[in-house]
């Protein structure tokens, strides 16, 4: 009813806006509405998304993904492989934002400090452990070694930024937030922060890149979905991220705003749980407890993958926001197999059960967040009853995100819908976090929620991760991506989409990877 | 007038001790922390590594022995988030929260005095029924709702006033205020009315009450009979007998308008204490939530405390002794 409400208002809104907008006439300055406040300005500080995209506009990493998530130069001009455990990098003629120059010793400096600050919430040690030493060839070259061969290097420094080594030492993240310390060579400098609500930033004359597009960004925090539109419907910001899914129809429809929509690395998925002998949210069909857990037999989970309509999820349920897919990364990434499709067949479905013992089907309680993924609580739904059309009487437990990761981790769930970016833009990265067993020495599996194992994956991954070669590499994450849809370690359902809304003369560069920046808008020609 | 205040420093502590713990307990309940402040590129050993940092491998009762321990000595904690104390990060929204508060306060008292009176004293009349009806909607619809309508009419359509978000500041004694410059109250406007709504309504149905009780008293009948002129007889006989329980009444609301601007704050993505709440929830930021609860509790406490003085300097027939009671 509330929900109703809300909606109803905004989409007359966005229908009375029409008329009112002035023709072109642009100033070069640019506000954008982002859907999470920042929490520091240290680039350093806290490794969380909604930091890293403010940080993007005043820093550089040495290298960056492009909008397709494909790695590209940054701050190096180039880089080389001396062995296989050696990587060269030759930065090119950059300065900070107070003009002095960028060199090997500030990157060595960088990939140095995350280790140093105290009380980070979430470390970029992640990132930077692999690399075990760093050396300094001349002003612009810089060698960084690491303990064995290690292709994700790269994907892994497109997080680190470089931080001027002057501008930082010896100063502690709090004091950024009154932009001491934040000197980067970025394309946009600070001017003021006020946490929680905006940051300022102007052109940065120093830049090495094209003339930044605007003079002045102002990115201001709206987390709510309805401000952060009706925001951008009453000017007050000229492009918002995430456009909240209820209002999605009225914005396309609006021609006073333009539509940014990219398939997001994003992928939606189910865990079932297949390690464990006993599942806590199964039971028989009179629900009575079930003797065995039906997730260890591989038939079960074949006959949830086939009971899927994806087709129907994405076309009734998502208005086109979602990308079907039966594969864990999206075709542009290494580890795509394209002869993996999803199928739909749910008499298939009620056999394999019948197969497996379970003529009469079982009874089911899917877990899903029901403030994280577009549209997460009403997917978890369909899902329910796709699953009990087959057999599988299925209900739906709907929890925010803060408490479904705290309930995940404890081993609560028997099937839960979650999503995972592929931060690294290949198969390995959903596969080590939550497909490989559970393993602490070697940091694999630490969400593996469906607490699935198979020696042969890891294997396979392993091997890739050690294969420098990118042809190879992509043959064995491929393989591997191939085992884990024949043995269904997870249900893969869809990529999920990213949207971004402007207004008219703005021209919108949609990103795979959900990180929002001023470079990503530019004025129309 | 001694005794009365130490004992209402003594009820003070009690009340904060016991929100403390039972605060600190339902936290607990929220889930873990780390869950969701870690990237979730993070392995085994950086979790690891974040729940000994934050002291969360601890037993509970360890936890909350330490808290308690550091608390009495005016240490709240940090922020899990922000790195640092969590009293300092509330204590830099408060002025802002403070801000829209007082404003949302001033609008209500302005047009809500005038107005109950109006209706309290012709309680018969076209003016009186409508805004006795009037207030009847500020009641019932909820805030959230009215601050959208607000955006959408005047923010998105008429594109008078600014959609949300706190407007420029000119610093008083280092304190950040918007509501010096024209631009800056601007942003002000539309989430103080929607917080004031309701009070007006309060405010317009106790002063129509109180008017009309005293309207009846035999001193107005006197004073009328005297010939004094209206005027003064509204102001002066009735206002001052109609405003006490206002006082009484808003007194208490102002400690809950601060505390609970959480709705208006949210729905203008204006940057004060309410929203650090709810940012603070979702990100299950533990030592801020506790610290918010134990700071909003001591307004309260101190918000009451006022009150009670008040009241008494304004109607001598309540002595701080009559309080033992």
């Amino acid at each position: 009813m509330r929900k109703t409400g809300i909606t109803t208002v905004l989409r007359a809104a966005a229908f009375a806006v029409v008329a009112s907008l002035p023709a072109a006439s642009w100033a070069a300055d640019l506000k954008i509405g982002f859907s999470a406040p920042a929490t520091t300005l240290d680039p350093q500080f806290h490794n969380a998304s909604q930091n890293i995209a403010v940080s993007r506009n005043m820093f550089d990493t040495l290298v960056q993904m492009d909008p397709d998530s494909q790695i590209v130069p940054a701050l190096a001009e180039s880089w080389r492989l001396v062995d296989d455990t050696t990587w060269e990098f030759k930065l090119r003629p950059a300065k900070f934002s107070d003009g002095s120059a960028v060199t090997a010793e500030d990157v060595v400096w960088s990939l140095d400090r995350p280790a140093t600050i105290p009380n980070s919430p979430s470390s970029f040690t992640i990132y930077t452990r692999p690399v075990v030493e760093k050396k300094i060839i001349d002003e612009q070259t810089v060698q960084l070694k690491t303990a064995a061969p290690y292709p994700l290097l790269l994907a892994d420094l497109t997080n680190v930024f470089i931080v001027s080594k002057k501008a930082t030492e010896g100063l502690t993240s709090d004091k950024f937030v009154t932009g001491q310390g934040v000197v980067g060579s970025g394309p946009y400098k600070f001017k003021s922060y006020t946490p929680d609500d905006r940051v300022i930033m102007t052109a940065n004359e120093n830049y090495w890149g094209d003339k930044p597009a605007w003079d002045t960004v102002e990115i201001r925090f709206l987390p709510n979905d309805s401000s952060r539109l009706s925001a951008l419907l009453s000017g007050e910001v000229d492009a918002i991220e995430n456009i909240p899914t209820p209002d999605l129809e009225a914005v396309k429809n609006n021609k006073n705003l333009v539509v940014g929509e990219k398939m997001s690395h994003r992928l939606i998925f189910l865990f079932l749980d297949s390690g464990r002998d006993e599942t806590p949210g199964v039971s028989a069909a009179d629900g009575s407890p079930l003797k065995a857990n039906p997730f260890k037999d591989v038939r079960v989970r074949k006959a949830v993958n086939l009971a899927i309509d994806r087709e129907a999820i994405a076309s009734r349920l998502m208005q086109g926001l979602a990308f079907p897919t039966n594969n864990i990364v999206t075709e542009t990434m290494q580890g795509f197999v394209p002869g993996i499709k999803p199928s739909y067949d749910p008499e298939q479905a009620k056999k394999l059960l019948a197969e497996a013992g379970y003529d009469k089907g079982f009874r089911l309680v899917l877990a899903s967040p029901n403030n994280r993924l577009i549209n997460d609580a009403k997917v978890a739904q369909a899902l329910a009853q796709m699953l009990t059309r087959v057999g599988i009487r299925t209900s739906v437990d709907a929890v925010p995100f803060a408490v479904i990761n705290t309930r995940g981790n404890k081993g609560e769930f028997s099937s839960v819908m979650m999503g995972w970016g592929a931060q690294t833009a290949e198969a390995s990265s959903p596969i080590r976090a939550m497909i490989a067993c559970t393993n602490k020495e070697k940091g694999w599996g630490p969400v593996n929620w469906g607490n699935y194992c198979n020696p042969n994956l890891d294997a396979v991954t392993a091997k890739a991760l050690n294969t420098m070669d990118d042809a190879a590499r992509s043959k064995l994450l491929q393989d591997a991506t191939q085992i884990v849809h024949d043995d269904v370690a997870i249900v893969p359902l869809y990529f999920q989409a990213n949207t971004w809304a402007a207004k008219p003369g703005i021209t919108i560069t949609p990103r795979m990877d959900e990180r929002t920046s001023a470079l990503m808008f530019t004025p129309a020609k | 007038m001694l005794i009365f205040l130490t004992r209402r420093l003594i009820g003070g502590l009690l009340v904060l001790f016991v929100t403390a713990t039972l605060v600190f307990f339902a936290v607990f309940a929220l889930g873990n922390p780390v869950d969701v402040m870690v990237s979730p590129d993070a392995d085994q050993t950086e979790r690891a590594a974040a729940v000994a940092r934050l002291g969360l491998d601890r037993p509970i009762l360890e936890q909350y022995a330490s808290f308690l321990w550091n608390a009495v000595r005016g240490d709240l904690g940090n922020s899990f988030v922000y790195g640092k104390p969590a009293t300092t990060v509330i204590l830099e929204r408060l002025p802002v929260t403070l801000e829209l508060a007082i404003v949302a306060m001033a609008i209500a008292l302005a047009i809500g005095i005038p107005l109950g009176i109006i209706a309290g004293l012709k309680p018969a009349s076209l003016s009186g029924k409508t805004i006795m009806s009037g207030s009847i909607l500020g009641f019932s619809l909820p805030n959230f709702w009215i601050g959208l309508m607000l955006i959408s009419i005047f923010a998105v359509q008429l594109k008078w006033l600014p959609s949300g978000g706190r407007g420029p500041t000119v610093d008083v004694f280092g304190i950040p205020l918007s509501i010096l410059s024209l631009e800056g109250l601007k942003y002000l406007i539309l989430p103080a009315f929607t917080l004031a709504l309701y009070k007006t309504s309060l405010i317009i149905r106790i002063c129509e009450t109180g008017t009309r009780n005293v309207n009846r008293q035999d001193y107005m009948r006197t004073a009328r009979a005297r010939g004094v002129p209206p005027v003064r007889i509204v102001t002066v006989h009735l206002l001052k007998n109609v405003i006490i329980p206002v006082i009484t009444v808003m007194g208490l609301e102002f400690g809950a308008m601060i505390a609970f601007a959480v709705a208006v704050e949210t729905v203008f993505s204006y940057p004060g204490m309410g929203k650090l709440l709810i940012d603070s929830i979702n990100r299950i930021d533990r030592p801020v939530i506790v610290a918010y609860l134990m700071v909003t509790c001591l307004i309260f406490v101190t918000v009451n405390l006022i009150v009670d003085g008040l009241y008494a300097v304004l109607d001598p027939r309540v002595r701080f002794s009559a309080s033992k009671a």
